[in-house]
């Protein structure tokens, strides 16, 4: 098991550990981007005190970061909800930004890259324009991207604030159209809940947080994200024990939105790699700690390591194509597949130039 | 035991192999570096940093690569990777070296939110410090190089570090980085000063770095306590003149030119403001570097009766 791993389940144990294990500790964590989490986990658990200076200063540094985020998504929320009051739109937010303005214990050292929000597809223009009038332009893609995001994603392709410089996916639904599952978008529309204080802000209700992130954990899947979008599911599924306590109403829930499958692994996963309190029936009733998927298994347990090189084994190679061939498997039929995987492959990405992150340096400062 | 102590040959070894663990002032770094070329200069520009034993806490962990396959031979390149993560497209391998430099700037400002990061050199005269906060081309650097050969501490040239809790200046006393006309300025200036030999057609232009002086190092984790905030500003031909500066001016001097203001949120502005009030500020001209020393000696010396 990762040291990382070990810590998150055992804060305790950050007590005994020797300079060079904190050293292999925020490595694991940085590259997991996870320092801001294990900060307030830590101090938490009541073990900030017993923190060596040097580690906690990184841990501190990232918990700062998104202390940073979170301020500037309050803000950039008021501006986006005016935005699409124009077009008559509530404001509904999705995954971070959601467990920010929610004041959700899932926010705590949460960074994102970007404000995602649901609008209904049939609005979907109106919306658009309604943010472009007041300042998001979409970036700059070639036009087989335009095609990809409009016709087969679940998404418009990212814009970003022509001043503030904030990135905005707007989502019409949470997994691609082409997708083997299909979520109806209006039912999480209406179970929407507004955010106390601030009239017209919405988030998706806890229930279908999690369900959506567990969703965009086990159906999408950043690569690099993964333990952190595993540690989001754990701190969510908890405020629902503590809180709610509905899991019989999650259940419902994830079969009425056919995202039983997403929940039986995100309960799989957190229950076994995170020790998250699951009530044995839950369990039991998706059949979430039966065996019989050992190449799922093999898989999601070295792509759930913080992907740094300590916790590398020769199958991790092999694990990470398999879920980006996994990812693409669900999310569009055969043919398009096959499509657009060969034009990935014949044009590449581009990487970025050392001038153009000291550009982004600027913005942010600028920002 | 310090870099010095290894000998030229252990250090490009460990260099090529496990890495050079020193401490910086408060930054530990494992420096690796599959560029045997650049040991030499490297052990110089480091010769008094302390050590790091292996069961040490490191902050930052960086290697200077060569490419792989043919890259290594057609047009040879140069890879900044930190901890495994490549974040910038490689360099000409002549700028090997100092790509290790920015690459360690770039890691204390990404890197260090738990401090007031500001781009801007630091020198002391005993505990009391000189913030020089400038953009590029204002001969920050050249002033810098040339104060602390003349009995001022570096504390740093690039990146100054403010304490959230104490206010004070935390010193690093790292290379100077020189560009352009600047390198022959002080290699006549400072004639024993030791300069790496001159990397051309970097995109700051001709670049050199000068090791920080001896003195400086063995005093870099004394901090100092921040006394006058000077901007300077190089103009041919004009006389050395300290213009006072109102203490707004000041504050956004400071705030514009730090790394991080916008991040720390109320913590920044509170650094900042705790700056402005301990400091006293000017904007500062000059063409002749003995002059302006001349005016820096006097503020110490004014400050010190």
């Amino acid at each position: 098991m990762s040291l990382l791993l070990r810590i998150l389940r055992q804060p305790d144990e950050a007590r005994r550990l020797t300079p060079a294990e904190w050293d292999l500790l925020v490595r694991q964590t940085r590259h997991a981007n996870l320092l801001g989490r294990l900060y307030h986990r830590l101090k938490a658990a009541g073990v900030e005190a017993d923190m060596p200076a040097r580690p906690r200063n990184h841990l501190l540094s990232g918990a700062v970061m998104a202390a940073r985020q979170h301020h500037s998504i309050r803000h950039e929320a008021l501006f986006l909800r005016d935005g699409l009051a124009r077009a008559g739109l509530p404001l509904i937010l999705l995954k971070g930004a959601a467990y920010v303005m929610a004041g959700l214990p899932a926010a705590q050292g949460r960074l994102f890259a970007d404000v995602d929000i649901l609008v209904p597809r049939a609005r979907l223009s109106d919306a658009e324009s309604a943010l472009m009038l007041t300042g998001w332009t979409s970036s700059t893609l070639d036009a087989y991207d335009q095609r990809y995001y409009r016709q087969w994603m679940h998404e418009l392709p990212a814009m970003q604030h022509m001043f503030r410089g904030t990135a905005l996916d707007v989502h019409h639904t949470i997994l691609p159209p082409t997708s083997r599952l299909k979520p109806d978008a209006s039912l999480l529309i209406e179970d929407s809940i507004e955010v106390g204080g601030l009239p017209g802000v919405r988030t998706l209700s806890l229930a279908d947080l999690i369900l959506h992130s567990a969703a965009h954990l086990f159906h999408e899947g950043e690569p690099d994200n993964l333990l952190r979008d595993l540690t989001d599911l754990d701190l969510l599924l908890r405020r629902l024990g503590e809180v709610d306590n509905r899991w019989d109403t999650l259940l419902a829930r994830a079969i009425r939105l056919e995202l039983d499958g997403p929940l039986r692994l995100a309960l799989r996963y957190t229950h076994s790699l995170l020790l998250t309190p699951v009530p044995l029936h839950i369990l039991d009733a998706l059949d979430c700690l039966k065996g019989g998927q050992p190449v799922l298994d093999a898989m999601y347990e070295r792509v759930l390591r913080p992907q740094h090189p300590s916790t590398r084994d020769w199958l991790t190679p092999a694990a990470r194509k398999l879920l980006y061939v996994r990812a693409h498997w669900l999310r569009m039929p055969p043919h398009l597949l096959a499509y657009h995987l060969a034009h990935k492959a014949i044009f590449p990405p581009k990487t970025r130039s050392i001038t153009a992150a000291a550009d982004a340096v600027n913005a942010n400062k600028a920002a | 035991m310090i870099v010095r102590d290894l000998s030229p040959a252990v250090f490009r070894e460990r260099l090529a192999g496990p890495g050079i663990r020193l401490a910086a002032g408060p930054f530990n770094c494992r420096l690796q570096s599959g560029i045997p070329e650049i040991a030499d200069e490297l052990a110089i520009l480091y010769a008094h940093h302390p050590l790091i034993d292996d069961s040490e806490f490191v902050d930052f962990h960086v290697a200077i690569e060569p490419g792989r396959g043919l890259r290594r031979w057609l047009k040879p390149q140069a890879h900044f990777v930190v901890d495994a993560v490549e974040p910038f497209t490689p360099l000409p391998r002549p700028q090997a070296l100092p790509m290790m430099e920015w690459g360690l700037n770039w890691c204390i400002t990404a890197y260090s939110q738990h401090i007031l990061v500001i781009h801007a050199a630091t020198v002391a005269k005993g505990n009391r410090a000189a913030i020089l906060p400038a953009p590029p081309g204002s001969g920050k650097s050249t002033l810098c190089a040339a104060l602390v050969n003349r009995g001022w501490r570096l504390l740093s040239d690039e990146l100054t570090l403010i304490d959230l809790q104490t206010g004070e200046v935390m010193g690093l006393a790292r290379p100077v980085n020189l560009k352009n006309a600047s390198i022959d300025i002080i290699r006549a200036y400072a004639p024993d000063a030791f300069l790496t030999r001159p990397v051309h057609d970097t995109t700051k232009g001709t670049v050199a770095m000068m090791a920080p002086p001896e003195a400086s190092v063995r005093a870099v984790n004394t901090p100092a306590r921040p006394a006058w905030m000077i901007l300077p500003r190089y103009r041919a031909g004009a006389g050395a003149t300290l213009t006072p500066m109102g203490n707004g001016t000041a504050f956004m001097q400071i705030a514009d030119n730090a790394m991080n203001y916008h991040i720390l949120g109320s913590g920044g502005f509170e650094a900042v403001g705790r700056m402005v009030d301990e400091c006293r500020s000017y904007s500062f001209e000059y063409s002749r570097l003995d002059d302006a020393i001349a005016i820096f000696d006097r503020l110490a010396a004014e400050s010190a009766s």
